[in-house]
């Protein structure tokens, strides 16, 4: 029965996903990578004070909009950041391949933008 | 035969994760089997009382890959009875599907480890292909595989829709099937019951004696499940039998995973259906006002105890984990008497461990060994060092050749 | 004169002697876990995987443990693949006449195919690692469960040819087409004792990866593993062979280039019939694996001799 089983497995196509080779299933609202939109952002922090590992820092500039130092290597990715902000200025996004061999890639900068003339 | 001390572990094919077994052996049979725990041990219950409520539920979440969904929902249904939040029913419903959606791919992961302890690597392989399917539906539903992030203090973070239950009900029926191929293969195939059967016996004094949970306990008879002991989330509207076996043995522990997967599939096509509409989570104070609460959940593996303390800030003051896999592991020095050496990994394997789970600070009060000390001691980190190398040197390994091939001065 | 030294020593180094037993080992094993794979729904290695981890192992650095006795050490995987290397020179492969080919040569066959078990056994034992000793004794309880069987299976065919050399059993069966269908209890019961010669499961108790975790091979690494898991490659291929000149002995005597088609076939043949069975069968404890030999296996084996004897009385 087992051997029956087995028998059959050899028609059908494996069941392996040939990964790089074949691009990745990601399904939609994946937990990836956040992305950090300036226009949005009133600076209150919730999003810094909330975060599990401290990933996320948020700066002033001097025009009064906001940047965002993201350090994935921190990051577990649990999306809390974009549930704490009231303003959505924070989401997902479906990216997951980070994996880099030079840390300082690793320290994402999110700039505010065209300054205000 | 001469007597022989064989160590399983800490690092050992065997073991998905490091724990030690030292097992005396005389030729193949065991006479006594030594653990030492603790080589998981990451802090974590420390750690949880310098972050908030609201990181922690992440943090508890990741004290183990595999059944993170019951500590985290374990961990906030402590936090809203001491905060008094009254969870919103459809939140409890959804906590309850993705908790018994966990529970599919946990038995199904155990499934396949099972049949790669015991050589037989095509089981692993077929079950692991299937448990793909909840994977998937998980990964739809959550937004990641494991590591679910789904609970919230107050209720959950995500919805489930129309498209996505129908997707469920698809993926369940397509398990189903699946899953009645593992039973006929449990109840028929020779060379996997003469390996499961007769080893790993725990008979039901025992099991209460040794307060065993979970699908260790309920194989020799005992049905002990917290899910009708202590209703939690939806589980007191629901309709579903608690599967038990008469075996005492590793085989009748696999009959009960196995079982337990229909009653699941079951529970979670009647969850979907009176999964009411409404509100997914309540508003929920940062700071937390002072009180204790202790949870329970029935995690896969057992019977999972959070208890939580709170003193009005917004931090906790004390949270403790009790890990089903701590309550099993005592029972296993009683399952090896008497079996041979080459039943050592399947009976680990039958109780499910999960060290990750397990490890915590444990302190010995008025025991036959000796207090370990009233007040907990500091100890630096020279200090640490030191005691390390006096431990080895007693054992027997020789610093000098060492510090030689090195080349460099290590003690 | 010169050509009657010059090409029995390149048949015994090139074909059909050490480089082609080498190849068709590598061939072997990529054919195994290929299907393995393939009956696990899975894709399997590409065709020169065995070589690239021939390759990789033999670059590694070689540990040898201090307590453990160097020479014999590094000595016994060398034997083992130089005994295999040997046995092979008395199997036909595709003629009625092995390459050395004497009266008596099945029982030598045998007996070079009990050297790579007893280097494993040696291997470890003189490793003085504890998983290492546990292995060795393993491999030697083992080998009185299955050797036994193997014999008696194998003693059936010669039985009946009345013949102790290979090449006289192939002979044999040459003339007298179809005989060897009488011969299938005893292909079963040698096919499922080779499982236990060539470490399979659910055999593979010597090295039981979960359990001792390397076995007899725990100390092992770099060139000394690569020699031994060639060994092993190439006893699959030679008990593959024996077991195909033995028990299917047709097909023989024919055009080199049609038989060594046919050779291939049925050794590719054995071969899918191990993997088969590994795929389907959990691996046995030592005392249910002794049980399973002495009482189902050795009574077959006998039901096999009997039969045989029988039934040449009657067909002559």
């Amino acid at each position: 029965m087992m051997i029956v089983e087995a028998l059959k497995q050899l028609v059908h196509r494996p069941a392996t996903i040939r990964y790089p080779a074949t691009k990745a299933r990601v399904p939609p609202r994946f937990r990836g990578r956040i992305i950090y939109h300036s226009e949005r952002c009133v600076g209150c922090r919730l999003c810094v004070k909330d975060c599990p590992s401290g990933a996320i820092e948020i700066e002033k500039r001097e025009d009064g909009r906001f940047e965002a130092i993201f350090e994935l290597d921190k990051c577990v990715f649990c999306a809390q950041c974009v549930e704490s902000c009231n303003k959505g200025a924070l989401e997902s996004s479906p990216d997951f391949e980070l994996a880099t061999a030079d840390k300082a890639a690793l320290r994402v900068r999110f700039d505010a933008g065209d300054r205000k003339a | 035969m001469a007597e022989m001390k064989i160590p399983i572990g800490p690092q050992h094919p065997a073991l998905k994760e490091p724990e030690s077994f030292l097992i005396s052996l005389s030729g193949e049979r065991i006479k006594d089997v030594g653990m030492r725990l603790g080589y998981n041990h990451r802090g974590m219950e420390k750690a949880a009382e310098q972050r908030t409520y609201v990181q922690d539920v992440y943090l508890l979440e990741r004290i183990c890959g595999i059944c993170s969904h019951s500590h985290s929902t374990a961990f906030v249904q402590a936090v809203e009875e001491i905060a008094g939040i009254e969870v919103p029913p459809r939140a409890k419903y959804i906590r309850t599907i993705v908790g018994e959606l966990e529970r599919v791919h946990s038995h199904l992961l155990w499934l396949g480890v099972a049949g790669h302890e015991i050589g037989f690597d095509t089981l692993l392989m077929y079950a692991w292909r299937d448990r793909e399917i909840v994977m998937d539906i998980l990964s739809l539903l959550t937004g990641n595989r494991v590591n679910y992030a789904v609970n919230a203090i107050g209720g959950v973070h995500r919805d489930i829709d129309d498209d996505q239950k129908a997707q469920i009900l698809k993926a369940i029926d397509k398990l189903e099937e699946r899953t009645k191929y593992y039973i006929e293969v449990a109840r028929e195939e020779k060379t996997l019951i003469t390996r499961l059967s007769g080893v790993g016996y725990l008979s039901k004094n025992e099991v209460l004696s040794l307060g065993a949970v979970g699908p260790a306990a309920r194989a020799s008879g005992i049905a002990r499940d917290t899910r009708k002991d202590d209703p939690y989330a939806a589980y007191a509207q629901l309709d579903f039998k608690v599967v038990t076996d008469e075996h005492c043995d590793v085989y009748g522990r696999t009959l009960v995973r196995v079982g337990e997967l229909m009653e699941t599939y079951s529970m979670i096509r009647q969850a979907l259906a009176r999964m009411p509409a409404g509100e997914i989570a309540a508003r929920a104070p940062r700071r937390v006002p002072a009180g204790e609460a202790l949870s329970r959940y029935e995690a896969p593996r057992g019977e999972d105890v959070h208890y939580v303390k709170a003193n009005g800030t917004d931090k906790p003051e004390r949270v403790r984990v009790r890990a089903p896999t701590l309550a099993n592991l005592q029972a296993v020095s009683k399952m090896l008497e008497g079996d041979n050496l080459a039943d050592v990994p399947i009976v680990i394997a039958a109780i499910d461990p999960c060290f990750s789970c397990t490890d915590r600070m444990i302190r010995l009060v008025r025991s036959e060994q000796g207090d370990s000390g009233a007040e907990a001691r500091s100890i630096g980190w020279e200090e640490m060092r030191v005691r390390g190398i006096e431990w080895y040197r007693g054992r027997g390994v020789d610093f000098a050749d060492l510090n030689a091939r090195l080349g460099a001065r290590l003690c | 004169m010169l050509s009657g030294v010059v090409v029995p020593i390149l048949n015994v180094l090139l074909f059909p002697g050490l480089a082609f037993l080498c190849v068709a080992g590598l061939f072997g094993e990529y054919f195994d876990r290929k299907l393995y794979a393939r009956l696990h729904n899975r894709v399997g290695p590409p065709l020169l995987q065995p070589l690239a981890d021939f390759v990789k192992l033999a670059s590694k650095q070689e540990l040898v443990p201090r307590e453990a006795d160097g020479r014999i050490f590094r000595a016994m995987p060398v034997a083992a693949v130089a005994a295999t290397a040997c046995a092979f020179l008395y199997v036909p492969m595709w003629g009625y006449d092995a390459l050395f080919g004497f009266e008596g040569d099945l029982i030598v066959v045998l007996y070079l195919l009990m050297l790579p078990t007893l280097s494993f056994f040696l291997g470890g034992i003189y490793s003085t690692s504890l998983f290492a000793s546990i292995g060795a004794l393993r491999v030697v309880t083992q080998l009185f469960a299955y050797e036994v069987p193997l014999f008696l299976a194998l003693l059936s065919p010669a039985l009946m040819s009345g013949s102790w050399s290979i090449s006289g059993i192939a002979s044999f069966y040459g003339a007298h087409p179809w005989w060897w269908c009488f011969n299938l209890i005893g292909f079963g019961v040698g096919l499922t004792a080779s499982l236990g010669k060539l470490e399979k499961v659910p055999f593979d108790i010597a090295e039981a990866e979960t359990e001792i975790v390397g076995g007899v091979f725990t100390e092992y690494s770099g060139r000394h593993l690569a020699l031994f898991h060639l060994a092993i490659d190439m006893e699959a291929i030679v008990v593959s062979s024996l077991l195909a000149a033995v028990f299917l002995p047709f097909g023989l005597g024919l055009d080199p280039a049609l038989g060594f088609l046919i050779y291939c076939l049925k050794v590719a043949f054995v071969i899918a019939l191990l993997t088969l069975l590994r795929t389907v069968m959990a691996r046995l404890r030592i005392d249910q694996m002794m049980a399973f030999c002495w009482k189902i296996l050795a009574p077959l084996a006998f039901l096999q001799i009997i039969a045989c004897l029988v039934l040449k009385g009657a067909l002559e």
